[in-house]
């Protein structure tokens, strides 16, 4: 469960810290790069079939 | 050929492709109730990811983020984040719902709360909420129908005559298929969204602006606001973005239709897995964000952001392209809303009608009935659909503030031994009363939240006190004689 909620925390409670346009990182504002990233860590912190 | 004939031919072509894919699939399986509604629970990793990560690319993805995109700006990004974290939170308590379905031979939502809390009439009235709250969902689709096909004909086709043909194959759809046939076909709308995200949410920066670095520069010295919260706004701050994204995540599998798909899994480690690759399904999206934030610069002065990606596809490529991604954008209105339709009917049916007016009715019976109600369904949603100008997500969040309301009822009833139907029952019906009274009065975002989670803190806040002062029952989730191997 607290595994679970690291990415709760990083794209929903501390959205004041990332929502804003600069730095641009790879040509994006820089809250849809933050966002963009955390579709690819999430998975990371993430006899019947017979 | 004129445009608007070669775009419509190209679409309806897709169509007949896509429905006569779901007529086989669904053909080839002999279907009684179980089978129509979750697919004989014998589905794998496979199919299921088809049937649940499928529903992210619904026409509110399609043409509801790209205009939310084009319209509002920064609040659009919650999308994203409901979903990434609407997976992950399923990893906790999904596997534990298929394996008290199992045990009791749930099929639906109702079923869980009958059996949890001993309660029929708890079961028909989430029936009921259920399927008032999936018609909005459902009008979303039956509304992005009408858009393609209102767009492709280069405004031949009239919107409601628009409408009113993608229902009708939506209905047709629901008859020939089943739910088998509509997961078959879901994979096809994958496909074709797939193509359709990647092809222009590159393709369109690219044409304009020479690439999506240069296109958000243009768009941060033309209006840098409209890129962070609360955009083009003035109330959807942080604050409505996080009641927001708890909101969704937590409702995403309260929707009748996805709850009903755990069922269908074949085992609860099924739905671990795929709760742990299920956010990587959401890659594309942004793609789809970037066609709306282009519009902005090369179609301004739209009044309906939901017409910005066809529109812009219109200006930019030939006729025979518009119906192709008219096609792809047909399908994916087409299978969410054959799997709404379905699921609506049969839990109206099923969890509401038989137990309240006609306890004799047989399986068959009920299945006869949901198939009638399958037109009667489609008709109510294309008279909401054709009568009101709410844009796609409005429509979306509207049900979300309804079926979450469900959501204290399913979590305390797997994990909180002392929670009572007179809580559960109190707690849903001031909920539900509470996202009634704000959406009508227009009183959506409330003290800067989300109106449906302002009222899923009431609704949790009564059940909670409600159940400490009301004498429980036995749980029969506790009962440990029929050991599953889903653990």
């Amino acid at each position: 469960l607290a595994v679970g909620l690291i990415p709760f925390v990083a794209v929903c409670f501390s959205v004041p810290l990332w929502d804003r346009l600069y730095p641009m990182v790879l040509g994006l504002p820089f809250n849809l790069f933050w966002l963009i990233s955390w579709i690819l860590l999430t998975p990371l912190c993430m006899e019947v079939t017979k | 050929m004129s445009p608007s004939a070669i775009a419509l031919s190209v679409i309806f072509g897709i169509v007949l492709v896509g429905s006569t894919a779901g007529f086989i699939a669904g053909t080839r399986h002999k279907m009684n109730l179980e089978q129509w509604t979750v697919g004989g629970r014998g589905f794998g990793l496979v199919l299921v990811w088809l049937l649940m990560a499928g529903e992210v690319y619904t026409t509110f993805a399609f043409l509801g983020a790209s205009g939310w995109a084009y319209s509002r700006g920064g609040p659009t990004l919650y999308i994203i984040a409901y979903l990434v974290l609407a997976y992950a939170g399923s990893f906790y308590f999904l596997p534990n719902i298929w394996e008290v379905g199992k045990k009791f031979s749930m099929q639906t939502e109702s079923d869980y709360f009958e059996k949890r809390y001993g309660s029929k009439l708890m079961g028909a009235f989430v029936a009921l909420v259920g399927v008032i709250f999936i018609i909005p969902y459902l009008q979303l689709q039956v509304t992005g129908l009408g858009l393609i096909v209102n767009v492709a004909s280069f405004n031949g086709i009239d919107r409601s005559t628009a409408m009113a043909i993608g229902m009708a194959l939506v209905a047709g759809f629901v008859f020939s298929s089943g739910v088998r046939g509509v997961a078959w076909v879901s994979a096809l709308k994958d496909v074709l969204m797939l193509f359709a995200a990647i092809f222009l949410g590159i393709g369109i920066p690219y044409a304009y602006f020479g690439g999506i670095g240069e296109m958000f520069t243009a768009l941060a010295n033309l209006n840098p606001s409209h890129l962070v919260m609360p955009g083009s706004t003035k109330n959807m701050g942080h604050s409505w973005y996080i009641s927001t994204v708890l909101l969704t995540s937590f409702g995403f599998y309260m929707w009748p239709h996805l709850f009903g798909a755990t069922f269908t899994a074949k085992s609860g480690n099924t739905l671990r897995r795929n709760s742990v690759i299920m956010p990587l399904y959401t890659i594309s999206l942004p793609l789809i964000f970037f066609v709306g934030f282009a519009s902005i610069m090369v179609i301004p002065g739209l009044s309906n952001g939901d017409m910005s990606l066809l529109t812009v596809v219109q200006k930019t490529y030939p006729a025979w392209f518009l119906g192709l991604i008219g096609g792809a954008g047909a399908i994916t209105a087409m299978v969410p809303a054959a799997i709404l339709t379905l699921t609506a009917s049969t839990l109206f049916v099923k969890n509401f009608y038989r137990p309240v007016f006609a306890p004799s009715m047989t399986d068959d019976q009920v299945a006869k009935m949901a198939k009638i109600l399958v037109v009667v369904i489609s008709a109510i949603t294309l008279y909401f659909a054709i009568y009101s100008s709410t844009t796609l997500v409005s429509l979306l969040l509207l049900g979300y503030a309804g079926v979450t309301q469900f959501f204290p009822g399913v979590i305390f009833g797997l994990y909180w031994r002392r929670v009572t139907l007179a809580g559960v029952f109190t707690g849903m019906i001031v909920g539900v009363a509470t996202v009634a009274f704000l959406s009508l009065n227009k009183m959506d975002p409330f003290l800067g939240l989300n109106a449906g989670f302002f009222a899923l803190c009431v609704n949790m806040a009564i059940t909670v006190v409600l159940s400490l002062l009301t004498p429980m029952r036995a749980n029969p989730f506790d009962d440990d004689a029929e050991v599953v191997a889903a653990k």
